[in-house]
């Protein structure tokens, strides 16, 4: 097979900030104790960091979207780059890290610190959603523009229902059940109970489930994720360097980016699924592992349906059997067969924004993961992030 | 539809490439951009064809006639708008395969809407300033009996 250029890209390091609700912190001081976490997590210094990536780069609107941008953390930490992006059109969230792992897999830079972080939480305050709507909910001057004019003249600003539209579609073709999608959720819950940093622990049952308040059919309150503050951060390297590091890094085993449809949330060509069909088939072009070897998953729940759409795109089941493949949550329960969202996911670990899923992937194939870790000393993660049109997707390997 | 009924609605940004669509609804026509070499119709509205790649795209009329593809009765109230719950839908014009818009459905119980029903459009018109856009929104097809 083919030598693929991220296969020369380990992750050496992780770090996490305080993750809240509302922790009324300054975005740049979550951003830089995640940052400083993770370079000392890999072993190495500030002088050591010759890259940054990140996602999205600084954004104003929607409020709390962005904590820094590229430029507040290389100076804040005085860093001497010889290669950094940030940006949004990219594959996902993970892609800013897909982007570093190509940086150093060509010699650009040695370790990219690669970070994300957000303050949605504290950003919304008593208002709740509608504090953040674009526009500032459209009194005023504000004129919708490019893909936003399809959409918020109709009173449909949130992805959530945007997704909504893809898991009924879903319902309808595949005969998906509100009981089995209810599983993402359950299942989250689950295994937030395990972590001290998520930020809904008590129990939840289906009771529970299907009485919240529906917010677009057929989502209710736990399918969408939990806006909160903090920020997380890796640090990706060459992977020659590592006599350089503190402990035994986790290879990047094979990358997905790949969108073949068209990149809209209503024109896209099937909307039974979404980007991630896409690269996660790319991603198995790119390797010699298999479904069947990947001992967990972290995909991306910014709403429930999503992590749907990505079991079926990284062929852990068949197009249309995820309702199956999750009905009773045993399956990617933490002692299931394929352990899913394994720190609570953004459901209810907190929207993080796809960097938490990478965080646990990683967290979970060191063993670092307490109460939650996996049993069976896991050598093979996915950690996937983006709904709709965006999609990244990395395969990981930690072998003892 | 009489004033008071029209909810608020953020409106479009109004723009040459785009006015066509935003504007059919004065005279009550639905509009998109077609090739005007190979038929393709074109949305979102692009100075190319997609499929020639040619420069000879022009608004034309379609009938109005659309299927439901999807859809969702939105329950929460994200901003100044229509009355919840409302539907929110992503229908697809009869006229050609892949061409879709996302909107509401109205002038039905929203527990009406069905995948695969067929649609037609209706325009609620909005004052912006001096200018006036036209927001497609769609409504049942009325049975034969009904007309």
């Amino acid at each position: 097979m083919t030598e693929y250029a991220e296969k020369r890209a380990v992750i050496s390091g992780a770090g996490q900030s305080d993750v809240g609700r509302r922790l009324h912190r300054d975005p740049l001081d979550l951003t830089l104790d995640a940052c400083v976490a993770a370079i000392d997590d890999a072993g190495l210094t500030t002088a050591d960091i010759d890259g940054i990536a990140t996602y999205p780069g600084p954004m104003d609107t929607p409020p709390g979207f962005s904590g820094s941008g590229v430029v507040d953390v290389q100076d804040a930490l005085r860093l001497n780059l010889n290669w950094y992006t940030g940006g949004l059109d990219l594959p996902g969230q993970l892609g800013s890290v897909i982007d570093a792992c190509l940086a150093v897999a060509c010699d650009l830079a040695t370790h990219v610190l690669c970070f994300r972080s957000v303050y949605e939480g504290s950003a919304q305050g008593e208002g709740g959603r509608a504090a953040v709507m674009p526009g500032g909910g459209g009194r005023g001057s504000f004129r919708a523009g490019s893909f936003m004019q399809w959409v918020l003249p109709f009173a449909a600003p949130s992805a959530a229902t945007w997704i909504a539209m893809f898991a009924q579609r879903h319902f309808h073709e595949f005969g998906t059940t509100e009981e089995q999608l209810a599983q993402i959720a359950l299942n989250a819950r689950r295994n937030a109970g395990l972590n001290p940093k998520a930020i809904y622990r008590d129990p939840m049952t289906m009771d529970d489930y299907l009485a919240a308040r529906m917010i677009s059919t057929p989502l209710r309150l736990y399918d969408c994720d939990v806006p909160c503050d903090g920020g997380t951060a890796v640090i990706v390297s060459r992977a020659d360097t590592l006599a350089d590091l503190r402990k035994p890094p986790i290879q990047v085993e094979a990358v997905g980016t790949a969108i073949h449809g068209r990149p809209s949330w209503d024109q896209f060509d099937d909307l039974t699924t979404m980007a991630c069909r896409d690269a996660g088939a790319q991603l198995w072009t790119r390797t010699d592992l298999k479904p069947s070897d990947v001992q967990l998953a972290e995909m991306y729940d910014g709403f429930s349906f999503i992590t749907m759409a990505w079991l079926e795109a990284m062929g852990f089941c068949g197009r249309g059997e995820s309702g199956p493949f999750v009905e009773g949550g045993e399956r990617i329960a933490l002692d299931g067969e394929l352990p899913l969202n394994t720190n609570g996911g953004q459901l209810s670990a907190g929207r993080l924004h796809g960097y938490g899923f990478l965080h646990e992937a990683c967290v979970q194939l060191w063993g670092e993961a307490g109460d939650r870790q996996i049993p069976g000393d896991p050598e093979v993660g996915v950690a996937a992030a983006g709904g709709g049109p965006l999609a990244g997707v990395l395969l990981l390997t930690h072998r003892r | 539809m009489s004033d008071h009924e029209v909810p608020f609605r953020i409106l479009p940004r109004v723009i040459d490439l785009n006015r066509h669509f935003w504007t059919g609804g004065e005279d009550g026509e639905l509009r998109f951009l077609r090739c005007q070499d190979d038929g393709t119709y074109v949305h979102p509205p692009s100075p190319r064809c997609p499929n020639c790649l040619g420069k000879n795209v022009s608004p034309e009329d379609v009938s109005g006639r659309a299927t439901v593809v999807t859809y969702s009765i939105n329950h929460q109230q994200w901003m100044p708008g229509p009355e919840v719950p409302y539907v929110v839908a992503i229908v697809e014009i009869v006229e050609q395969e892949g061409v879709r818009l996302t909107t509401n459905i109205v002038n039905c119980d929203v527990h009406a809407v069905r995948i695969g029903m067929p649609v037609r459009v209706v325009f609620e018109e909005h004052a912006d300033g001096d200018e006036r856009v036209w927001i497609p929104l769609f409504e049942p097809m009325k049975t034969d009996g009904e007309q």
